[in-house]
């Protein structure tokens, strides 16, 4: 590996870019058009219907399921119940931060017990006091429905009570701010895909690799070149996205060091991708067709536009194999939530990736055909 | 001097195809060597073997002492290479792609003294893909003068360049073996090959069918010379019978088979002394693209009078 090289190699690949209006076009003005659009379809039109988040600990017992079906039926909140080793009465102000809610409810145990015996059972209501809206509507609907069963039980004694009232993180998170890391994570995407699939096939094709095998330029000097020269317009359009995000949309994003390995590795994972699909093909047009099949799905699959948590299960299952998932899931986890330790995970998930398709890509990519 | 370039027994198959088909041949070092023969001989996949481009089926290659593909890395900064159709970064100019090579070879060759050399400093500064065919080839011609080469592979470097361009070209491979550079020309053009080579090698479906100076295959494959003259049949039949010499007749004129400058005199004063009535005279000579066609054409009817009779 020699820098010179390298650095020569990437004023060629700048210059060939700086030229090409389209490439230009799709690194500083789609991400703005982008942002812009989404940004302003869903920004404030914020759902009239808040989403109550149960962790249900009386076993599902038929009066807490009565309870909260009779919540539900409030028509302005929407009950979501929740379970699972993660959601814990003790980090259930965190998980709710991390899956973006902006309300959450605890049944406690012996809820049913409580109730028929008319002893008091006390309701943890778990709000986020920037978005007072959602925890006003959370917190009536709540009291008034306690009050009906109340009512219902022991001629309106308070039997059932809203005890303590918590505070969900420190942020509501709206649309806008799960848009711009999935929005980063879309152009890290897209921007190496789409170009380095036909470069790898059309440069094959012109004749351009065995024209360049007969310098001393090698492949991993050149793939080097190429990854840098992504990883640069990454770092642009990231930075046009989140300047664009916070400033007219007011993004809740919080810029640290610790987005920059997912810029830097997501990048190396999909010029890799990209430089093996090219490989493989054997024309331009099925090296496109390759492309696509893997680009399209991981486009809107992987929380690029809407959170994966949102999805249909089935569908969550299908975003977890995407490599894609894991670099804005590690991005949220960065720039919204601040859980490192997830954060690493999937970092580490989406290296590996990473290494094994850039040794495959390393090993398939020939200069010259044999 | 030693050999720049030693082919023995090359074979390359592409598939059950087999392009070339055991040659051999050298190249001296600071000498010209053009290599020709209609398409589809095998010029372009013994240049590409050359070059290290291409693996041989079999064989022995050697180019200044390396195995061009196995030992391609060491020999890639000796030679310098244009490619029968190059290509190039569609938005890179010329002036760009010479600091490119340069900084890939580590070089530092004066830029504009290239491009004057091959006639491209007018378009020094325009893009690739606004380039005519020819200007393409004179930038790939440019490029493969960066890294000072010992040897150049020009593969069919005039195709497609007007007349002026084509002579700007052949100057500079003169210059390159002024400069005592090897040059490894192929070529459509039988004059070029004429007028430059100090070697020449003819190809046909994979088999080296003549090899040697210019005049050397001239004089052993082609016609004796001629002397043409506008006259009758009655010149020719007077030639034949009193010179004992080969005439023919054609369209208005006769031709007569002179060895040498004597015999040239001894039947232009003998026909001038008969009377008989003539205008003028010229002296023929086979060229290098004379004795080509005929040996490729002759070739071709026998493989497929051979084909008929199969
Ligand atoms: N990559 C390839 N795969 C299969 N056959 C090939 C390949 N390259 C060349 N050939 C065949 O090998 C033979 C020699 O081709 P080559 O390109 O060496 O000819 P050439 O002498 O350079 O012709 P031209 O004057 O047209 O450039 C031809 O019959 C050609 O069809
Ligand atoms: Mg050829």
């Amino acid at each position: 590996m020699k820098f010179r090289r390298i650095g020569s190699d990437l004023k060629v690949v700048y210059l060939q870019y700086r030229r090409n209006p389209a490439a230009l076009f799709f690194s500083f003005f789609f991400p703005i058009l982008i942002v812009a659009l989404f940004g302003y379809i869903f920004s404030g039109a914020g759902s009239a219907v808040t989403t109550v988040v149960v962790l249900n600990e009386d076993q599902n017992s038929p009066a807490s399921v009565a309870f909260l079906a009779a919540l539900n039926n409030t028509s302005v909140v929407q009950v979501q119940v929740v379970g699972g080793s993660s959601w814990t009465p003790s980090n259930f102000a965190a998980e709710l931060g991390s899956a973006g809610a902006s309300v959450g409810l605890i049944v406690p145990a012996g809820f049913q017990a409580n109730y028929s015996a008319h002893t008091n059972v006390s309701l943890a209501l778990f709000v986020n006091p920037t978005d007072a809206a959602s925890a006003g509507t959370a917190e009536g609907a709540i009291q008034g429905v306690a009050n009906g069963f109340n009512l219902h039980a022991a001629d309106g004694r308070a039997i059932i009570t809203i005890a303590s009232i918590h505070n969900v993180g420190s942020q509501i998170y709206t649309y806008i701010d799960y848009l711009i890391p999935g929005l980063i994570g879309f152009t890290i995407l897209t921007s190496p895909m789409f170009s380095m699939v036909d470069i790898a096939a059309s440069y094959r094709k012109d004749g351009i690799f065995r024209e360049l095998s007969l310098t001393p330029l090698t492949r991993s000097e050149w793939l080097t070149s190429h990854i840098l020269w992504y990883i640069v317009l990454t770092f642009i359009n990231a930075g046009i996205m989140i300047a664009f995000g916070v400033g007219v949309f007011s993004a809740h994003l919080s810029i640290g060091l610790g987005m920059i390995p997912f810029l830097l590795v997501g990048t190396f994972l999909f010029v890799s991708i990209g430089m093996l699909s090219g490989t493989v093909a054997k024309t331009p047009e099925s090296a496109a067709i390759i492309g696509n099949i893997i680009t399209f799905p991981m486009m809107f699959l992987s929380g690029t536009f809407f959170p994966v948590s949102s999805f249909p299960p089935w569908l969550q299952t299908v975003a977890h194999v995407l490599p894609l998932y894991y670099v804005i899931d590690g991005l949220d986890q960065a720039m919204l939530f601040g859980n490192w330790n997830r954060a690493a995970l999937d970092l580490t998930i989406v290296l590996v990736i990473a290494v094994v398709v850039f040794v495959m890509a390393v090993r398939f990519f020939r200069w010259r055909d044999s | 001097m030693p050999n720049a370039i030693e082919v023995r027994g090359l074979v390359k198959n592409y598939g059950t195809l087999r392009a070339v088909d055991g040659i051999q041949f050298s190249v001296a070092a600071g000498s010209v060597f053009a290599f020709l023969g209609p398409n589809g001989a095998g010029k372009t996949t013994t240049t590409e073997i050359l070059e290290g481009l291409r693996p041989k089926t079999a064989g022995d290659v050697r180019v200044l002492g390396l195995d061009p593909w196995t030992q391609g890395a060491e020999l890639h900064q000796k030679i310098g290479v244009i490619p029968q159709d190059f290509r190039f970064f569609e938005r890179i100019t010329p002036a760009e792609g010479i600091e490119y090579y340069s900084a890939l070879f580590g070089t530092h060759p004066d830029a504009s003294a290239i491009l004057s050399r091959v006639a491209l400093s007018d378009k020094a500064d325009a893009r690739y893909d606004t380039l005519s065919g020819g200007q393409k080839q004179k930038m790939g011609l440019a490029l493969a003068l960066t890294n000072d080469p010992e040897i150049c592979f020009l593969d069919e470097p005039t195709t497609g360049l007007d007349p002026a361009a084509r002579r700007a070209i052949w100057e500079v491979i003169r210059s390159l073996k002024r400069e005592g550079r090897t040059v490894f020309l192929t070529t459509h053009y039988l004059e070029e090959a004429e007028i430059l080579a100090d070697q020449v090698a003819i190809i046909h479906h994979g088999h080296i069918i003549a090899t040697g100076t210019p005049s050397e295959i001239i004089s052993a494959h082609g016609r004796p010379p001629r002397l043409r003259l506008a006259a009758g049949p009655d010149v020719a039949a007077f030639v034949q019978r009193t010179l004992g010499a080969t005439a023919t007749v054609e369209n208005g004129y006769v031709e007569v088979v002179v060895h040498d400058k004597d015999e040239s005199l001894r039947v232009l004063s003998a026909v001038q002394s008969s009377g008989l009535p003539w205008s003028s005279f010229t002296t023929e000579h086979d060229t290098l693209e004379d004795v080509f066609v005929r040996m490729v054409g002759r070739m071709d009817d026998g493989a497929l009078k051979s084909e008929g009779a199969t």
